[in-house]
């Protein structure tokens, strides 16, 4: 009888040790499938830098102004928003998303949020033209070596990124954005108690 | 849990063993008249015999062979119909794939490219496809190589006669002595036979791990295909592209801002320039268009050394400098920069010189040069002369009556220049681009192009990939279990004496011809040389 009770028991135990250890291959199967399937959907979605990281802080001259101001630092800003746009002369989605952001800018500028544009272009003539041609009041800065570039991970232009007071990363924009979607997502990063 | 009771020895067997673990005797009636299965040695396979949990569920399903196989025929099929068109990286990039695939291949294009197979490869289906066809090898290789192993690092030495009836070569013996069976355990010993002894009865093995060759081979295809799945971390696999103008310091990517390479000079060197080329002179004039000899980029690679907490300007210490060749690519921290492709001819800077309109010799009154990349605003010069350049296109094309400029850098350059002379109040507008020198109003001035200085662009590829290593070490492991498992067989020979009599069965888990031979010779000078091929006699 008790013999018959100890193999019930070592059957029940074995029974167990199976599942404990399909499961387990299971688990570690599935997930490098997962992980192979997330890698390849977030891989060439366009940049590197996403909703919800820290956005890589980065110093670069400003240009197109009156007296030299020398170097800005994204870092600066903290405790703001902060709309951080990539954009260049030739690129025409940038040039007609241009005068939604300065009309929104003093607005915003009101609430605590900063308006940034960071031009890829070559030649800082071309840059002061086009900012003197869209009289456009808010920083611009000069990414020469293309650095900032490389860094967020920029593709298409022009790439926006929503910056929150704390310097996380809220929303990220590929392409061309409408005056109402600017405004919703300027409003989406207003710093709170403002 | 279902067992299944040996009616000669009394041993519980799993459900779905078709040998007796303990005795050999055949426990499925309906092989009673045939051969013996003997697959897996007889063993119950792990997934056939139970089937209740959604865990027991998904792991039966993985190992059935059946699915196994039918996922890799879908893979193959569908990379067999991915090679039909150009995949999508391979289709000019100025051109939309959706009119594309539908312009060029008509219908059967349309739909190619509406069913994704334009980009079939890195599509989200065919790697699940891929990643199933390894889980279930993972899985098969676990349900079968298991309790393959155990069988036979458990097999009886002292089998049931009717298991050795069942095996494919078998013989019975009355006529022979002592002497004989010694004589053929001698031979089985010479032949690197392991014989093992119990009441009388042996068992002659050899080559057992031949068996596990397949086991090994899925081994290896496992590691190979999750070396693949590593090309997915930034730190492993790096595979950029860039673009560097002569005398331009770029940042190169992939590298996290850290490495930065210079073009010092593009070299570019075409058939036809040296002396012995004449040879080919006919084939060059038939060819029409120059025939590149040798493309190479003089590059110096630097690091940063700057605080990375801020992205800014660099601090670059060069550590390398070398030539980049096509084959031969300039190597550092284990990146590599091939030579892919280049630009030749792109504008640098061009030279302008006034004159007054109305002189015939073009007189200079004065020479300017503008830099192209980064080209100066105003221009002042002694003899009271000021050139201001108002505007500046360096890819210029007219869209809606306007200039503009469609790219960053300059292939058609247009300026926009207002001139002020000693004697003029107002200035006066020039427009000039290539082949084109237009004159706002009746200018007194005219602007004139004199020069021009070109260099080239070199197309640099970046490569890193420390994933090799691995793909290298499953592809080897691959090889081991193919080797091991091709060019060895596991051959057993049974004997199985009796009262009046004895039996002699063999096993080989392929190649029955070398086991016949092999048997031949072990047999050579004994009783035992006849043995029936029962297969054949079923026939």
């Amino acid at each position: 009888m008790s013999k018959l009770e100890q193999a019930k028991a070592n059957k029940k135990n074995k029974k167990r040790n199976r599942i404990i250890f399909r499961s387990a291959i299971l688990v570690v199967l599935f997930g490098a499938l997962a992980f192979a399937v997330f890698s390849n959907l977030t891989a060439d979605d366009g940049a590197t830098v996403d909703v919800g990281d820290k956005a890589p802080d980065f110093a670069l001259k400003q240009v197109a102004t009156v007296e030299d101001l020398g170097d800005l630092q994204l870092s600066d800003y903290e405790g703001k928003g902060v709309m951080l746009n990539f954009w260049a002369t030739y690129c025409e989605p940038c040039e007609r998303e241009m005068p939604y952001m300065e009309q929104l800018y003093p607005v915003y500028q009101e609430k605590g949020v900063e308006i940034i544009a960071v031009s890829v272009d070559a030649t800082e003539l071309v840059i002061n033209n086009f900012v003197n041609k869209h009289a456009l009041t808010f920083p611009i800065l000069h990414d020469k070596n293309s650095q900032v570039l490389d860094a967020y991970g920029i593709r298409p232009l022009p790439t926006t990124y929503f910056i929150d007071e704390h310097g996380k990363v809220e929303e990220r924009v590929l392409g061309e954005l409408s005056l109402e979607r600017l405004e919703g997502y300027l409003d989406q990063i207003v710093p709170e108690g403002s | 849990m279902n067992t299944i009771i040996c009616d000669t020895c009394g041993h519980h067997n799993k459900e779905g063993t078709t040998i007796c673990e303990k005795c050999g005797k055949p426990l499925n009636q309906d092989t009673q008249k045939t051969l013996l299965n003997m697959r897996y040695d007889g063993t119950a396979i792990r997934s056939k015999t139970r089937n209740r949990s959604i865990i027991d569920k998904t792991w039966n399903f993985f190992s059935s062979i059946k699915v196994g196989v039918t996922l890799i025929a879908l893979a193959l099929i569908a990379s067999a119909i991915g090679t039909i068109y150009p995949q999508e990286t391979y289709i000019p990039q100025t051109v939309d794939p959706s009119e594309h695939y539908r312009d060029q291949y008509g219908i059967p294009g349309q739909i190619y490219y509406q069913l994704g197979f334009h980009n079939l490869y890195g599509s989200l289906w065919y790697m699940i496809l891929i990643a199933l066809i390894g889980i279930s090898i993972f899985i098969v290789s676990i349900d079968r190589g298991v309790p393959l192993y155990r069988a036979l690092k458990h097999q009886a030495i002292k089998r049931h006669p009717k298991f050795l009836k069942g095996q494919k070569l078998y013989g019975e013996y009355s006529d022979y002595t002592e002497e004989d069976k010694q004589q053929l355990l001698q031979h089985l010993k010479q032949r690197r036979y392991k014989i093992t002894e119990k009441d009388g009865h042996y068992l002659a093995e050899k080559n057992r791990f031949s068996r596990w060759g397949p086991y090994v081979n899925h081994l290896g295809l496992i590691i190979f295909l999750a070396a693949t799945l590593l090309r997915f971390i930034p730190s492993m696999y790096v595979d950029e592209s860039m673009w560097v103008r002569e005398g331009e310091t770029e940042v190169i990517p992939g590298t996290n801002q850290e490495y930065y390479i210079e073009n010092q000079q593009f070299i570019f060197e075409v058939y036809g320039d040296r002396e012995e080329d004449e040879i080919f002179e006919t084939a060059l004039e038939n060819n029409g268009a120059i025939v590149p000899r040798h493309y190479e980029t003089k590059a110096a690679i630097y690091q940063d050394t700057s605080d990375k907490e801020v992205i800014s300007e660099p601090e670059l210490e060069e550590i390398k400098r070398g030539e980049i060749i096509v084959n031969q690519p300039i190597k550092f921290d284990h990146f590599h920069i091939y030579q892919d492709s280049y630009q030749l001819n792109e504008f640098q800077s061009m030279s302008f010189k006034l004159h007054e309109t109305e002189d015939a010799d073009e007189e200079a009154i004065l020479e300017f040069t503008v830099d192209l990349v980064d080209p100066e605003r105003v221009y002042e010069f002694d003899n009271g002369y000021r050139i201001e350049l108002n505007d500046y296109f360096p890819d210029y094309e007219l869209s809606d009556g306007r200039p503009r400029t469609t790219t960053n850098y300059p292939r058609n350059p247009g300026f926009v220049f207002f001139v002020y002379g000693p004697d003029t109040e107002e200035a006066e507008v020039s427009f000039l681009a290539i082949g084109q020198n237009l004159a706002a109003g009746e200018n007194q001035y005219k602007l004139s192009l004199t020069d021009f200085d070109v260099r080239n662009v070199s197309g640099l590829t970046v490569r890193k990939d420390l994933t090799l290593p691995f793909l290298g070490l499953g592809a080897f492991i691959f090889m081991i279990g193919l080797i091991q498992g091709m060019y060895w067989q596991h051959r057993r020979v049974w004997i199985h004496p009796t009262a009046d009599r004895i039996y002699i069965a063999c096993h080989t888990n392929k190649n029955w011809f070398g086991m016949k031979s092999e048997y031949e010779k072990i047999t050579e000078g004994t009783p035992f040389t006849e043995i029936v091929d029962q297969e054949n006699k079923n026939e």
